[in-house]
């Protein structure tokens, strides 16, 4: 896992035209007569959003060595958080992120001093248990005033601003690829600078960069509070663009699609987190068309479920492309760049 | 009191299963140092197969031996084909196959029987054991087929030769080999050995809870605090913390924070051991040489 990219200085040009090619996306929105653009729009969202959650774990787990399968919780934590505020706090949309994102920075830290003590399978364990009581503690009873209980809370769509002549899916597109764009940015410096080298060393040998005189026990803590807080972001978006929250989407399977996102883009790759995002929204719409697929070629008599090619995928990755895509893709570019001395030697 | 009587009865058999589930986590836990996640899901599918048995009219019993087998040889055949390869991978790599196999096992289980629950019979008669209404035999023949797997696992374990070589590989691999111990198959035995009791808890629970793809999700989460409890390292341990868990559970549900919040208090419980006493009740402290 090297990280050649954090010594470079500025965003990349190759960055830099991925964020403006996704900028220019919904543009072709008024030129093209699709009648589903829309929809492309709104699957364009959700990409997004599970990019920016996958980032939140990508920090924890790819740059830190935490392991948590508890993300849905604070993906969870932040959906609830703008529901609530929107609902009946009347807040416009777009001050409720800042809200999440700190409510889920202090459930983060508040989780992290626990989780100092505890590594590797110990961690997955304590969080795998978060992720599966969440649920249930999001329909307790005394608090289902404000949580609505097993059916959640609806909430209004924010409508797009009269001067933009957008459409509301094109413009959520926007609000998400805004909160993306800042969020990778600040993750991009906060690694390329000194807590970045901290956190990172405390991965690849915690013992040593204790001696070298890192305060574990804070970076680790605010490295769960950091991550915490970008994928309630993420929770929080979720909220404003399907304008509806319920216990029952926020379940371990959340986590798992997380992990999914991580293992598929690239441990510890900022680019793999895009590409993650996009995958596991790519798998869950077409899922229906893999399976029928699967059935005329393989002549099966069941539907395949996604769940399945999920988990097939990640035991395959681990065999062949542990650092995932982005990784294939720099492992690839290194071998194109090394050429001439490989032939020359 | 009756009331109460009745909490710790039943309290006493959920134990019983969160102590079969426990029992199985700590079996690949003394061999290989992991954490399971698929232990749920891979009890959950063997239950199926003894739905599906029993549904095709095999008598409830050869079911029952049937279905510990299969998941025998299906605990073996995950080890040696899908585990063995990743032996010297980082805990991410193995925490990422567990949960592959968690979702995989989900999803086939959904798509072959969907997600509709089912009832699956207990081969126990559900009336009372005294004619009171505090005991009923089915709660006593879960708890009773729990005590006979402890008693065949501790006279494996304990007098013959494999158990011994079991024992051997967890403790001390290196040596085990050179005495002539094949270690790689006794990890694969452990695996096996933990599935045929995951398939034994999925066939108690079932009854109780319906038959169901997700049925085992809450059970695992229990058996892990279980486990952890009596230290994770430890069978008798497992066993007694799944007792204590099922019974504190009970209480503290219908007395103290209700029914909906029993999943909450595995949470408490599981971050709490981690926290205060890693080792558990009745594990061994690991000292680490730096």
């Amino acid at each position: 896992m090297s990280a050649s990219w954090a010594n470079k200085r500025g965003v990349g040009a190759g960055a830099m035209l991925v964020w403006v090619g996704l900028a220019l996306l919904p543009l072709i929105g008024f030129i093209s007569e699709n009648t589903s653009f829309d929809y492309y729009m709104y699957m364009g969202q959700s990409m997004l959003i599970y990019a920016i959650a996958v980032l939140g774990l990508n920090l924890l787990i790819g740059f830190n060595g935490q392991i948590s399968l508890g993300h849905s919780a604070f993906f969870a934590l932040g959906a609830y958080t703008t529901a609530i505020l929107m609902n009946f706090g009347g807040w416009p949309y777009w001050a409720t992120l800042p809200v999440a994102a700190v409510v889920c920075f202090l459930a983060g830290l508040a989780f992290g001093f626990p989780a100092l003590k505890l590594e590797g399978h110990y961690l997955a364990l304590a969080t795998f248990t978060l992720a599966i009581a969440m649920p249930q503690l999001l329909k307790y009873k005394a608090i289902a005033g404000w949580t609505g209980g097993v059916g959640g809370v609806l909430l209004e769509k924010p409508d797009p601003p009269e001067w933009t002549g957008l459409s509301a899916d094109q413009f959520l597109y926007y609000l998400c690829l805004f909160c993306a764009m800042i969020l990778f940015w600040l993750v991009f410096n906060l690694l390329r600078g000194r807590s970045g080298r901290a956190i990172m060393a405390i991965r690849d040998h915690t013992m040593a960069a204790g001696t070298m005189g890192i305060d574990i026990a804070r970076y680790k803590t605010v490295a769960f509070g950091t991550s915490a807080g970008i994928t309630g972001i993420a929770g929080a978006l979720s909220a404003i663009t399907v304008a509806y929250v319920a216990p029952d989407s926020f379940t371990l399977q959340l986590s798992i699609s997380f992990l999914v996102g991580l293992v598929v883009g690239g441990i510890a790759s900022l680019p793999g987190c895009l590409i993650g995002g996009a995958f596991i929204v790519l798998v869950q719409n077409s899922a229906q068309s893999i399976s029928d697929w699967m059935k005329g070629t393989f002549a099966l008599r069941y539907d395949v479920p996604a769940w399945a090619i999920y988990g097939v995928l990640l035991l395959a990755l681990m065999y062949v492309l542990p650092d995932g895509i982005a990784g294939g893709f720099a492992r690839i570019r290194a071998w194109w760049t090394t050429r001439g001395r490989r032939e020359a030697q | 009191m009756d009331f109460f009587i009745q909490q710790i009865a039943s309290g006493l058999t959920s134990g019983a299963i969160y102590a079969c589930v426990a029992l199985g986590l700590v079996m690949i836990y003394v061999s290989t140092d992991h954490i399971n996640f698929a232990q749920g899901e891979m009890a959950m599918f063997a239950t199926y197969l003894a739905w599906a048995m029993i549904n095709a009219g095999v008598p409830y019993w050869v079911a029952f031996g049937l279905t510990i087998a299969v998941a025998f040889f299906g605990g073996l055949l995950i080890q040696r084909v899908i585990l063995k390869p990743l032996e010297h991978a980082p805990v991410l790599a193995l925490v990422v196959c567990f949960i592959a196999l968690l979702s995989i096992f989900n999803a086939i289980a959904g798509m072959i029987w969907s997600y509709t629950i089912k009832q699956f019979p207990s081969p126990f008669p559900s009336h009372d054991l005294f004619g009171n209404g505090l005991v009923s035999v089915q709660q006593l023949g879960v708890v009773g087929v729990t005590l006979v797997m402890l008693g065949f696992l501790t006279v494996f374990f304990r007098f013959t030769t494999l158990g011994l070589a079991m024992r051997a590989a967890a403790q001390n691999p290196a040596s085990a080999r050179l005495m002539g111990v094949r270690v790689a198959w006794m990890l694969a035995l452990g695996w096996g050995l933990a599935a045929a009791i995951g398939a034994i808890a999925g066939m108690l629970v079932a009854p109780i809870v319906f038959l169901d793809p997700n049925m085992m999700n809450g059970i695992l989460v229990y058996g892990f605090a279980s486990a952890l409890v009596g230290g994770i390292g430890n069978p008798l341990g497992a066993v007694a913390g799944g007792f204590i868990v099922g019974v504190l559970e009970n209480l503290v549900g219908s007395y103290v924070i209700g029914n909906e919040l029993k999943l909450s208090f595995a949470l408490v419980v599981v971050v709490g051991v981690l926290l205060l006493k890693p080792a558990g009740l009745f594990g061994r402290v690991i000292v680490r040489r730096v």
